[in-house]
């Protein structure tokens, strides 16, 4: 990777990996389908609070040691955050309390797993 | 084969099919539909596909006008990847923005 030109850390189509490709399937988990159910809604056509594009580029504003960290969906909803505040429609104090809220009543996984 | 109507206005169709293109090789630092992959590579305009709106804008909250013209493209598979050992007709076809080719020779 250290021969390839500048590009975004999700742009790694066709450069050398550092470990084979997961292929394993697995059941989508409760808080995948969460995820995927609120981008649903955040950008139905009727509302449409964000695009689908906005999450990519959301995505792509993760830094490699998040972008390699997280997960998946992690990503998303790490971008519907980031996307979500940016329009000033979360607060960041306010998501930290009820993270804090959340954590407390479900203990450190939290309650989505 | 230009949409038309306000909504659908943008600007007329460049390449025809046929046309050889080269993919820009610019390293733009934000959201774009362009592969590191292809950047740089030679293809030809197999069809205009649509005028659509822009996603590199719509990443940004905009509304995506002007819509720009969308091309099929196609690759040399041996033009992407350096050593392919496969066969010299296999190709890739891959939906391209119009500000992404330019006219290659």
């Amino acid at each position: 990777m250290a021969d390839a030109p500048p590009h975004g850390v999700h742009d790694v189509g066709g450069l050398p990996g550092d470990e084979p490709v997961d292929r394993e399937e697995h059941e989508p988990h409760a808080f995948e389908k969460r995820v995927g159910a609120l981008l649903r809604l955040l950008s139905h056509p009727d509302k449409r609070v964000m695009r689908v594009d906005e999450l990519r580029r959301g995505i792509e504003s993760l830094n490699e040691t998040e972008y390699a960290g997280y997960a998946y969906y992690e990503r998303w909803v790490e971008s519907i955050r980031r996307i979500l505040v940016e329009k000033g429609l979360l607060d960041e104090a306010e998501l930290q309390r009820k993270i804090a809220e959340v954590q407390a009543r479900f203990g450190e996984g939290g309650g989505g797993h | 084969m230009a949409a038309t109507g306000t909504d659908k206005a943008g600007a007329a169709p460049a390449y025809a099919p046929g046309t050889r293109v080269r993919i820009r090789a610019d390293a733009h630092p934000g959201h774009h539909r362009t592969p590191l992959y292809i950047k740089g590579r030679r293809g030809v305009v197999v069809q205009y596909v649509e005028t659509a709106r822009n996603p590199e804008t719509l990443a940004y909250g905009k509304d995506g006008t002007p819509r720009v013209p969308v091309y099929q493209v196609r690759f040399a598979q041996a033009e992407l990847w350096p050593g392919y050992h496969g066969p010299r007709t296999d190709t890739l076809l891959m939906d391209i923005l119009e500000h992404w080719l330019e006219r290659a020779e």
